[in-house]
Parts: structure tokens; C-alpha cells; sequence
């Protein structure tokens, strides 16, 4: 069998709330397979978002060790995890957390400025991004004048443009309305089937679970039997 | 790598009216440092510009100014023949005793009295005051009630201009010339001719003996062999460090001054730009958070929002200077607090002025920018992220 692209092992998190301690994780292994898409699901607070951040780098794990793609992040230094991040990382938010104040084309942008290319290399990159999530229209809109759906897409194009590794969406979805969900998620697939990007996202909606080749359930901090 | 400047600058635009707001306060700050420093400088350049440094300038011993000195004929006499005083064209050696009498006069338009140096001089005081030039009418005639006056006082004072008549000693005496004297402190001043004027005032004395020297290396020698001499109680100066000195007082006051009120008012506007720049942070919690997702090192982070603050006191700067360059078409007359005599001068911008009054501002928006960003850049991406 081939190495999984993600490994996680014994990982576990806890958080300090008025004094006591909060486990988050506990325990928690699980791979991801190269080129694999694969829905977390379960209830609110259960740890999904924590588990999702873990695994992009901007979380620390009390225990246990992430390996993506052959580098154990849980060993990086925070300068070391802030570049491999660049690099390796693409991100989507339920929120889209596009920068209000940068158009749509420079937020897509905005990820190549830590690549070292020219302006030119970045201008004609974040063009063939925001073109390939169907809006080339709107280079020039500041993200206050998208729709969600549109915006959602930018942020897609921005996650897709220094060529990660690893997507990583948290309820992507939760803020769409249904034909707006519906056209993120089949963006989505086809960055997992074209592009081969292996995607990890976070959804309570059974129906956007079912775009996903693989699903987990995350109860209280353990994950459920792999089906 | 950087933040691109693009985002910080966009962001302040986004909130230009507190941006603006903040950079009001620091502009007012620079200009009140501005504007100090510039009549400092203005005060200081036309003093220094009073004097020649070929000219030794000689008054009694512990005299800060011409008004408090006093010069016996006999010394007097002395100092005018001293070894090393240059001759000039037709012969004459270079040197002039003059007399220095303060009087009051109405300002023009009001019947407010201010001092005026009155100067009694001979024909050789031309010769040794180069920046002195007749503009209009002829000097007055030794043994007559002829004056002439400055520029500046001709314009301010009343019955100063060509033509007309002053009274002060107890006599009339008639303006017969005017003279320029550039942004020099004769500008300020009324002549006549110094034996009348002695007469008229009752005077013994003169007030200072002013020479050429033949060699300029020598003044040392000059001074030191004047300051010995058992005859004479006096002591010598260059003529540009004598005027210089007795700008001294004020213009370290007007120094200390424009640095306390810089620094009680720029605690203010510092505070300002903090408030702006604590609440540009709190704003933008899930956008810091995105870009340290992104990749975006802290210290990115840190230096975009010191970029902002930094800005916010740039632009305050250039306004501020803007406004103070202004003050330079005004020109300022005041005491000189030496002699207590009207003083004519304007505020001067010099390139060092300007380049300080920058530095301020942006120590100010460093000031106030930097617990901001500092918190900015410490913030927990999952935290930030977490935050609508
Ligand atoms: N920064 C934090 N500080 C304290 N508690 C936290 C923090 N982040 C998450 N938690 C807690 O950890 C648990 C799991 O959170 P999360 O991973 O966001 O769950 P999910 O995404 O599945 O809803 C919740 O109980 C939440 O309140
Ligand atoms: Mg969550």
C-alpha cells in the first residue's frame, strides 16, 4: 500500500478554559490518501475546525504528529510552518476572508507575493485563477461588491494559486445559498479530479458530504470507526 | 517578505476621515515645532548677519550689549590707532566709534511706543558695514538735525519716512536718507551722524569701537594684546560672534520652548494615532488572521501597520511643514531681549528645520503605532480567525 499523503498520529488537543482543562481531540489517527477528497462531518464543537487547523499548520498540537506529504509539520518551527503554509497550504474559509480593501484579482494576488515571482508572473497567474473560477468579469470588483457565491469562488482562486498540495475548507458552504453551495462544491470536485488536489472539508450538510470520496464523523473528540 | 504597501495604504484610505483627522494632530504639532525652530533660526541668521568677521567689535568689559557699554574718548582714541587695524582706499584707517542710544517711538497706526536703536556713525561705519546700502535720499550731514533710517524702521514708525521729521532729544531731526541693511539687524536701526548725536544726548562716551583688521589670522593677537592693555577696560570680539551672543538668550529660549510644547503636544497626537491605529487592529482581527494564514510572517505583520502609522505621520509632517512654510512671508519684529530695542526678522525654513520637523512626525507615528501593531503581530491565527 502507498504512504498516505496525510499520516496524523495520536494527535491531541486540549484547550484551557477558566482554569480546567478542555479536551479537544483526544487520541485522534486518521490518513488521508493522495488525491483524495474527504467530508468531516459531525456535531458543532465536536473538533472539526481544530482537527482541519491542525492539519494546515496554524495550530499546535499538544500531542501526537502530523506528516503531510513527507514533512512532519508538528517538528517545524513557527517560521518554518509559516513558509511551508505558502507553500503547501491553500486555504478556504466559511466566511471567504477576502481582504475588503484589495480588488478581487490582487486578494488572488496576494498568496504570490511570498513566491518571489515578478508582478507580471503574479498578475498572469491570479488572471488564469480568477479565469478558471469563472470570473475574469469581475478582475476588478472589491470583494464588498461580489455576491457570497462570487466571493467564495475568489477565495477558491486565491487558495488554488501557488499550487498547494493540500486545500483545506472549513464549511465552505455554511454561509451559500443552495445554487451558490452547489457551484462551489462542483468547483471544488474539479480541482480534486483535474488538479488532483487533496481536499480536507469541514461540513455539517449531509449533501455536501456527498461530493467527497470519503467521510468521517467526529464524535467528542474521537473519530468514528473508518467505514 | 512584505505585506504589499498597496493593502496598507488602501486600508488607510478606507478610513481617511480618521487617518485624516489623525494626521491633523500631528500636522499641528510639526507646525508648532516648525515654526519655533524657524524664528529661532530667523532670529539667529539675522544676528549673525549683523556682523563681518573681519571686524572686531570692542565695548567695555561685561557689556553684553552696545546700550550697557560705554567707551572713554582717550580709550576710544587708543583702539582707533591699534597696531593691526586696516587702512582703506584714500588712506583712512578702517575704524569707527560709534554711539548706541535707545529711544521710543509710535508705531505707525498706533500710538503704542517700541525702542529703537538710534546709531550715531562716522563716514568710515559705510566702509565696515557693507550690507548697508543707501537706498533713497543722501546721509546726514555732521553738525546738522539729519538722520537716516533703516527699512524696516521706516516702514514701522512714525514720522521715520523719508522726508518726514522724528523728535527725540529734545531736538526735531529730519529723515534725509533711507537705508537698507538686508534681513540684518541695521535694518532696524536709525543713523546719524555720532558727534551731533553725542551732543544732542549729552553723551561722554561712545558705545562700541568697531575696526578692520588688516589680517584676519590675527585677531587672536588683537584681542589678547586689547584685553592686557593697562589703558583700556574693554574687551574685544569678532563683530559677527558679538551680534551672534546677543541673540543667544532668546534664541535658546525659543529652543527650549519649541521643545517642551513639541513634546506635551506630540504626547497628545501620539495618543491619537495609537487610539486610530488600536482601533484599525481590533477591526481587521480575522483579516490579521487570514494573512498569518496565508503564509505572512509576524514581523509582516508588524511592519504593515507601522507602515500605516508611519504614513499617518508623513502625511501630518508635509502638512504641518506646509503650513509653517507659510510663516516665512511674514515678517516678525520683536524685543531683543539684550537691548530691548525692535528687532526686525522673519521665519527662517532651512533644510535642517525641515528634516527635523519630519523626524518628529515620524517618531510620532512610530510612537503611536507601535503597540498596535505590535499586538497585531502577536495575535493566535486560530483566535483571530475565529473572530467574525
Ligand atoms: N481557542 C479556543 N479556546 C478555547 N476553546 C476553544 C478554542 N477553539 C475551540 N475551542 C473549543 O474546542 C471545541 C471544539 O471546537 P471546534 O474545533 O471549533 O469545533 P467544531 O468546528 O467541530 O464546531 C469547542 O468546545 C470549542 O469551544
Ligand atoms: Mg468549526
Amino acid at each position: 500500500m502507498a504512504e498516505p499523503f496525510v499520516k496524523i498520529r495520536n494527535l491531541s488537543k486540549s484547550y484551557w478554559r477558566g482554569g480546567r482543562q478542555v479536551p479537544v481531540l483526544a487520541g485522534i489517527d486518521i490518513d488521508v490518501a493522495e488525491g483524495e477528497f474527504l467530508a468531516l462531518m459531525g456535531p458543532s464543537g465536536s473538533g472539526k475546525s481544530t482537527l482541519l487547523n491542525l492539519m494546515a499548520g496554524i495550530d499546535n498540537a499538544d500531542t501526537g504528529t502530523i506528516e503531510i506529504g513527507g514533512v512532519e509539520i508538528t517538528s517545524l518551527t513557527e517560521a518554518e510552518l509559516t513558509a511551508w503554509r505558502s507553500d503547501n497550504v491553500g486555504f478556504i474559509f466559511q466566511f471567504y476572508n477576502l481582504v475588503p480593501v484589495l480588488t478581487a484579482l490582487e486578494n488572488v494576488e496576494l498568496p504570490l507575493v511570498l513566491q518571489g515571482l515578478s508582478r507580471k508572473e503574479r498578475k498572469e497567474r491570479a488572471a488564469f485563477f480568477l479565469g478558471l473560477v469563472n470570473l475574469s468579469e469581475r478582475t476588478d470588483h472589491y470583494p464588498g461588491q461580489l455576491s457570497g457565491g462570487e466571493q467564495q469562488r475568489v477565495a477558491i482562486a486565491r487558495a488554488m494559486v501557488t499550487d498547494p498540495l493540500l486545500l483545506v475548507a472549513d464549511e465552505p458552504t455554511g454561509d451559500l445559498d443552495r445554487r451558490s453551495a452547489e457551484e462551489v462544491l462542483e468547483l471544488m470536485e474539479k480541482l480534486n479530479r483535474e488538479f488532483k488536489k487533496v481536499i480536507v472539508m469541514v461540513t455539517h450538510d449531509p449533501k455536501s458530504a456527498e461530493r467527497a470520496h470519503v467521510i468521517r464523523h467526529l464524535e467528542k473528540g474521537y473519530l468514528n470507526a473508518a467505514p | 517578505m512584505a505585506v504589499p504597501f498597496m493593502y496598507s495604504y488602501r486600508s488607510l484610505w478606507t478610513r481617511r476621515l480618521t487617518t485624516a483627522l489623525t494626521a491633523v494632530g500631528m500636522a499641528l504639532v510639526v507646525f508648532v515645532f516648525a515654526a519655533i525652530a524657524m524664528l529661532a533660526e530667523g532670529l539667529e541668521k539675522t544676528l549673525v548677519e549683523t556682523g563681518s568677521a573681519e571686524n572686531v567689535a570692542i565695548v567695555r568689559k561685561g557689556a553684553v550689549s552696545e546700550v550697557q557699554s560705554g567707551i572713554s574718548r582717550d580709550q576710544a582714541a587708543i583702539l582707533e590707532t591699534w597696531p593691526g587695524v586696516a587702512t582703506g582706499r584714500d588712506g583712512r584707517l578702517l575704524a569707527a566709534k560709534e554711539l548706541v542710544v535707545l529711544i521710543s517711538l509710535s508705531k505707525r497706526g498706533t500710538d503704542k511706543p517700541s525702542h529703537v536703536v538710534i546709531r550715531g556713525v562716522s563716514p568710515v561705519s559705510l566702509v565696515l558695514k557693507p550690507q548697508v546700502r543707501l537706498t533713497e535720499g543722501r546721509m546726514p550731514r555732521p553738525g546738522t538735525n539729519e538722520i537716516m533710517a533703516g527699512s524696516s524702521v521706516s516702514r514701522r514708525f512714525e514720522g521715520a519716512g523719508l522726508g518726514e521729521t522724528i523728535r527725540f532729544a529734545m531736538r526735531d531731526w529730519k529723515v534725509v536718507g533711507l537705508f537698507d541693511a538686508g534681513s540684518t539687524g541695521f535694518s532696524s536701526e536709525i543713523w546719524g551722524d555720532v558727534d551731533t548725536l553725542m551732543q544732542a544726548f549729552r553723551r561722554p562716551v561712545y558705545s562700541i569701537v568697531i575696526f578692520r583688521m588688516s589680517d584676519q589670522g590675527s585677531f587672536q593677537q588683537i584681542k589678547n594684546g586689547i584685553e592686557n592693555d593697562p589703558r583700556l577696560t574693554v574687551e574685544a570680539k569678532r563683530e559677527t560672534v558679538f551680534y551672534a551672543d546677543q541673540s543667544k538668550a532668546l534664541s535658546t529660549f525659543l529652543r527650549v520652548l519649541g521643545t517642551s510644547l513639541t513634546l506635551i503636544f506630540s504626547l497628545g497626537a501620539v495618543i491619537g494615532a495609537m487610539i486610530t491605529m488600536y482601533s484599525a487592529v481590533a477591526n481587521r482581527v480575522s483579516e490579521i488572521g487570514t494573512l498569518r494564514a496565508l503564509g505572512f510572517a509576524r514581523a509582516s505583520i508588524l511592519s504593515a501597520f507601522l507602515l500605516e502609522s508611519l504614513f499617518i505621520g508623513v502625511v501630518g509632517g508635509a502638512l504641518g511643514l506646509v503650513m509653517a512654510s507659510f510663516l516665512q512671508f511674514l515678517t516678525i519684529s520683536t524685543m531683543n531681549f539684550q537691548t530691548f530695542a525692535e528687532l526686525a526678522f522673519s521665519f527662517t525654513l532651512t533644510f535642517r528645520i525641515a528634516a527635523q520637523s519630519l523626524v518628529v512626525a515620524l517618531v510620532m507615528g512610530l510612537a503611536g503605532g507601535l503597540l498596535p501593531a505590535v499586538k497585531a503581530s502577536r495575535m493566535n491565527i486560530v483566535d483571530a480567525l475565529r473572530t467574525g
